[in-house]
């Protein structure tokens, strides 16, 4: 499906590295909700289980969601590169 | 619940109202979001603060520069502006590397950047900020000199500092650095307080704020610097003895030195994920909170059918966002302050195991 939208973006003459840049965006931003929404949902049943360690727990979590964070910003950075580099 | 239908009562009604004042469309040109975006999001010479009608109202730096040829020279970034053409050679590039950069025609004709020293909008507003975050440091230090601390509590704004500070020192520091965390709690708590200051100026959108520091890479390179410099020199010798040496196979490090390259490399992406972690998510929220602005103007030459919801649905992204924003200021602080403490508590000696 990929490649007979690139072919059709090709040939009404859009930049092609303007399409690619905004594949990997989209890629990168899947692969990040994937990541946090496991975190949350594992989040959420260990809280179920033991709501004392609540706020451990909901610390940690935003940690962690802002590490993922910052692994699919690295491939924003890229994307925006790629476009206006 | 009665007030929300109010609220959604008188928003509609913006909608409804908006439509039926269909005027004339003077032929403007069509809004460069792109324009837009970077003279907001780039340095610049000038702190352009807002345009009044025709007049520009713009806080014009001084430029500082040095060239080999032509020694120090110092003058506003007014000269740059008013003769198109520069100002004693010296001339803002159009295109090319250093397109936006002053830059001066060397013997052999060529574009060549002097050593620039000026001071730039990024650079004024972090040594505003800088001077904010010592006042108000200093202000609640000045409070523990003139009281005794055993005998009176702080309240107000002194007792509300002293609980962030030692929120954030029993928190992050203690567990993460160990057990010479006092050696590095002046470092870690001003690394904290620094970028949650530059990051919540960067969403006040008139003067003195409205420039993002912490979105610009110089600055969170020099942070993470700090971070390497502060783990890796007050590293001990086993954690050393671990990156050159490592406890592994003899064949990972005898002819081909895997193990200790690849432990070396990890001991220089620590810092750069800690850097780019910072700027991007920094730039990112405010290039969404610029964009989402702009979507007004873009759909106003659409017509009044879409312009109206379109103001409305903007505002409320926009307060939506300036929420998010005010949060994520606040994690990526938090983060960038634990992750630095967990990598120096890597580095220092471990406490022996008493038997």
């Amino acid at each position: 499906m990929l490649t007979t939208l690139m072919l059709q973006a090709a040939s009404t003459g859009m930049e092609l590295s303007h399409f690619a840049a905004a594949i990997g965006a989209a890629l990168a931003v899947f692969g990040a909700g994937l990541g946090i929404g496991k975190i949350g949902k594992s989040a959420l049943e260990a809280i179920a289980r033991q709501p004392e360690a609540a706020n451990d727990i909901r610390t940690t979590m935003i940690v962690v969601a802002a590490l993922i964070e910052g692994a699919a910003l690295f491939a924003i950075v890229v994307c925006l590169l790629v476009l206006f580099v | 619940m009665n007030n929300i239908k109010y609220l959604v009562i008188i928003l509609t009604s913006f909608i409804v109202l908006s439509t039926s004042s269909v005027y004339a469309q003077n032929d403007e040109k069509q809004v460069d979001v792109k324009e837009i975006l970077f003279s907001h999001v780039e340095d610049s010479y000038g702190w352009h603060i807002t345009t009044i009608g025709e007049k520009e109202i713009t806080i014009h730096l001084p430029v500082i520069l040095y060239n080999k040829e032509k020694g120090w020279s110092f003058f506003s970034s007014k000269k740059l502006q008013e003769n198109k053409g520069g100002y004693n050679d010296y001339y803002i590039a159009e295109n090319g590397l250093y397109s936006g950069k002053i830059v001066v025609k060397n013997k052999a004709g060529e574009e060549v950047r002097p050593l620039d020293l000026s001071i730039t909008k990024v650079t004024l507003a972090l040594f505003i900020n800088s001077a904010l975050l010592l006042i108000i440091i200093l202000g609640v230090a000045r409070w523990y000199k003139k009281n005794d601390t055993i005998k009176k509590a702080p309240k107000g704004f002194v007792g509300f500092m002293e609980a962030f500070i030692m929120m954030i020192n029993d928190e992050i520091i203690k567990p993460c650095v160990g057990s010479n965390y006092k050696k590095f709690s002046p470092y870690l708590l001003t690394a904290f307080f620094f970028i949650f200051l530059n990051n919540i100026m960067g969403l006040i959108p008139i003067f003195p704020g409205g420039v993002t520091v912490t979105g610009n890479i110089a600055v969170t390179l020099f942070l993470a610097l700090a971070t390497f410099f502060a783990t890796n020199v007050f590293g001990s010798k086993d954690y050393w003895k671990d990156v050159f040496w490592p406890d592994v196979p003899v064949w990972l490090k005898v002819p081909i030195p895997i193990m200790p390259i690849i432990e070396l490399f990890g001991v220089l992406t620590k810092p750069v994920a800690l850097m780019i972690r910072l700027f991007a998510n920094l730039l990112a929220g405010h290039m969404v909170m610029i964009i989402l602005t702009c979507l007004i103007f873009i759909t106003a030459s659409f017509g009044p059918a879409i312009y109206g919801p379109m103001t409305v649905t903007s505002v409320i992204f926009n307060m939506f966002m300036t929420v998010l924003e005010i949060l994520v200021a606040f994690i990526q602080a938090y983060v960038f302050t634990m992750l630095s403490a967990v990598f120096i508590g890597l580095a220092q000696p471990k406490e022996k195991v008493v038997e």
